[in-house]
C-alpha cells in the first residue's frame, strides 16, 4: 500500500545554485500527484529529493524534512533503504543493457541477495503484468535483452523493475516524454491502475497528461512551489496569476 | 564544376547542380580509397610477418618441438617444451597479479575517485608506469625480489610482467566504465542497490567486453616481452614448474637462439616465434569467445 509524503521547508542546492526554495507540500497516499512547470523550475530536483537521488550529484545539498509514511528520510535512514521504499522511473528508458528481460525485472531483488527461484518467478510475472508488458514478452523472458525492446516497452520494463522491489511510493520523472503517443497513453493507463496500490508522484511537461492522470497538481516556477491544489482547480480556477499564465500558454 | 556555383549564396540551393553531384561522388570515392588504404597499411605488416614466420619456421615444427627440451649444439632434434610451459606459467602469474589490480584501480578511477587528487595521482602514475622501458622494469623487480632472495625465479619474472600489465588494464578499464551511460548507474541506485553492488553487477558488467579487451591487450603485450625476464626469470634449459627456480620463456629462448651462430638454432628460433604468435592469437580468441558467449541477443 502507498503512504503519504509530507515535505517541510525543503531547500536544495547544486553548488551555490539554490534550485529549490522552501517547498511545503503534502502528497496524499494512493493518489497520483502531478508536478508541472517550465524547464529548469526545479520539479525534477524536487522528486530526486524524495528518494535521496539528488545528493548523488557532486556538489548537491539538501535541507529541510521529508517524511514518507511518518519516517523522516533525511534523519537516521540510509539512502539505500529509502530507495528501496521509494521507486523511481526516469525520463529516458534505462534498462540494464547486459541483462535479459527477466534479469532486469529481478535485478532489485537478486542483487540484494534474494535467491528463491520460485518467488522470483512469481514477482517477475506479477510486476510485468502490473506494468502491462507480460503478454508482449512472456515467450522470451530469458532469451531477449532488455535493450532489444522498443522504447515504450523499455519504459514499461523499467516500471516493472521498479515495482518488483515492492515500493510504497513511485516517482516518475517525465516517464512518457521520450515516447510516442500510443506508448504514452499506455503509460498513462498504467498510472491510473497503479495508484490503487502505490502513491505516485509524476513530473510532466504535458499539462493534458497531468489533467488526465492526477488528482492533485503542483505548479513549480523558479525553484518555488507556486500553487498546489486539486487538479481540476489548478486547471479551471487557479488562485495565482502565474499559474493561470502558464496553463493558458502565455509563457513556458 | 564549382565555377558555375555563385559564391555569395548563404543557403544551399534546394536542387543541387550536376556539378556538385559529381564533385561529391569524387570526394566520396577519394575518402573511401584513403580509408581502405589506411586499413591495408594496418593489416598488411601483420599478414606479412605471419607469412614470413610460416615460411621460415613451419618446416622446423615437429612433435619433438613441443615435447623435448633444448639440446646442446651439434646434437640433432631438441625442442622448446620448457619455454612453452615456462611462458604459460609466467603469463599466469602475471595475469593473476595484473588483472585484479589493474581492473580494481580502473574501477576506483571511474566510479569512486573521479577527479579527486588521489585519482589524478593514480592516473599520472599509471601513465608514467606505462612509459617505463621494460628493461628498467626487469632491473627494478630484480632489485626487489631477486637480490634479497639471491636467486632468479619464475615468481620474479611473473611479477615483472604483471606490473607491466597494470597500467594498460587500469586506463582501459577506466575508459570503458566511463562509456557506460550515467542513466544506468542512476537506475541501479534508484532500485536501492548499494554503490559497490551497482558497480560490480551493473556498470562493470555493462563494460565487460571492453574491459576484457584491455586485459587481452596487456596480456598479448607482455607475452612477447624479453627484457623484463633477463634479470628475473633468467631462462633455463630444463623443464621446470617450480616458481622458486629460474624458468624459460619463449621470447628468452628465441633471443638466445637468434643471436647464436648456429643455423640449426636459427631455425628453432623461427619456429619458436611462430609458436609464440599463434599461442597469443589463440588465447586472445578463446577468452573473447568465452566472454562473448554470455551475451544476449539484441544487445547493441
Amino acid at each position: 500500500m502507498g503512504v503519504g509524503i509530507d515535505v517541510n521547508n525543503l531547500n536544495a542546492w547544486y553548488g551555490s545554485n539554490h534550485t529549490l526554495q522552501d517547498i511545503n507540500l503534502k502528497v496524499p497516499a494512493n493518489h497520483a500527484t502531478a508536478l508541472i512547470g517550465p524547464s529548469g523550475c526545479g520539479k525534477s530536483t524536487f522528486v530526486r529529493c524524495l528518494n535521496r537521488m539528488h545528493e548523488t550529484t557532486p556538489g548537491a545539498r539538501v535541507e529541510g524534512s521529508v517524511e514518507i509514511g511518518g519516517l523522516d528520510i533525511y534523519k537516521g535512514a540510509s539512502p539505500v533503504e529509502i530507495r528501496r521504499r521509494v521507486g523511481m522511473v526516469f525520463q529516458r528508458p534505462n534498462p540494464f543493457p547486459t541483462m535479459s528481460i527477466y534479469d532486469n525485472v529481478a535485478a532489485g531483488l537478486k542483487l540484494n541477495g534474494f535467491r528463491n527461484r520460485r518467488v522470483l518467478d512469481e514477482v517477475v510475472e506479477r510486476s510485468l503484468k502490473s506494468a502491462a508488458l507480460w503478454e508482449e514478452v512472456k515467450s522470451d523472458l530469458r532469451k531477449k535483452s532488455g535493450a532489444s525492446l522498443s522504447g515504450g516497452q523499455q519504459q514499461r520494463l523499467c516500471i516493472a523493475r521498479a515495482l518488483a522491489v515492492d515500493p510504497e511510493v513511485l516517482l516518475m520523472d517525465e516517464p512518457a516524454s521520450a515516447l510516442d503517443p500510443v506508448s504514452t497513453s499506455k503509460i498513462e493507463d498504467l498510472i491510473f491502475e497503479l495508484k490503487s496500490q502505490y502513491t505516485i508522484v509524476i513530473v510532466t511537461h504535458n499539462m493534458q497528461q497531468a489533467a488526465r492522470v492526477a488528482e492533485n497538481t503542483g505548479f513549480f516556477l523558479s525553484g518555488k512551489l507556486v500553487e498546489f491544489d486539486q487538479t481540476h482547480k489548478i486547471f479551471t480556477n487557479p488562485r495565482d496569476k502565474r499559474t493561470e499564465d502558464y496553463i493558458t500558454g502565455r509563457f513556458g | 564544376m564549382a565555377a558555375s556555383t555563385p559564391t555569395n549564396i548563404q543557403r544551399p540551393p534546394l536542387r543541387t547542380s550536376r556539378g556538385n553531384h559529381v564533385r561529391r561522388n569524387m570526394m566520396n570515392i577519394l575518402v573511401s580509397v584513403l580509408a581502405i588504404a589506411a586499413t591495408a597499411l594496418v593489416i598488411l605488416p601483420l599478414i606479412r610477418i605471419f607469412i614470413y614466420l610460416l615460411a621460415k619456421g613451419f618446416s622446423s615444427l615437429s612433435w619433438a618441438f613441443f615435447t623435448q627440451q633444448p639440446k646442446p649444439v651439434g646434437m640433432p632434434g631438441g625442442g622448446m617444451e620448457n619455454s612453452i610451459v615456462g611462458s604459460a606459467i609466467l603469463l599466469l602469474i602475471a595475469s593473476v597479479i595484473g588483472v585484479p589490480i589493474g581492473v580494481s584501480a580502473g574501477i576506483f578511477l571511474a566510479e569512486f575517485g573521479r577527479s579527486s587528487k588521489i585519482a589524478n595521482a593514480v592516473r599520472f602514475t599509471a601513465d608514467v608506469l606505462n612509459g617505463v622501458p621494460s628493461i628498467v622494469m626487469g632491473i627494478a623487480v630484480s632489485a626487489l625480489i631477486v637480490l634479497p632472495q639471491k636467486h632468479f625465479s619464475a615468481f620474479a619474472g611473473g611479477v615483472a610482467l604483471g606490473i607491466m600489465m597494470i597500467p594498460t588494464i587500469t586506463r582501459t578499464t577506466e575508459e570503458m566504465l566511463l562509456l557506460v551511460p550515467s542513466s544506468i548507474r542512476e537506475a541501479a541506485l534508484g532500485l536501492g542497490l548499494p554503490q559497490w553492488r551497482s558497480v560490480l553487477s551493473i556498470t562493470l558488467r555493462s563494460a565487460s567486453a571492453g574491459v576484457v579487451t584491455g586485459c587481452m591487450l596487456a596480456f598479448a603485450r607482455v607475452a612477447g616481452e624479453t627484457a623484463p625476464l633477463l634479470f628475473t626469470a633468467f631462462g633455463s634449459s630444463i623443464l621446470s614448474v617450480d616458481l622458486n627456480q629460474p624458468i624459460s620463456a619463449l621470447p628468452l629462448q628465441i633471443y638466445v637462439y637468434a643471436i647464436s651462430p648456429y643455423d640449426e638454432w636459427h631455425r628453432l628460433a623461427w619456429a619458436g616465434a611462430l609458436v609464440l604468435i599463434v599461442l597469443i592469437v589463440v588465447s586472445v580468441a578463446l577468452v573473447r569467445f568465452f566472454v562473448g558467449r554470455g551475451a544476449l541477443k539484441g544487445n547493441r
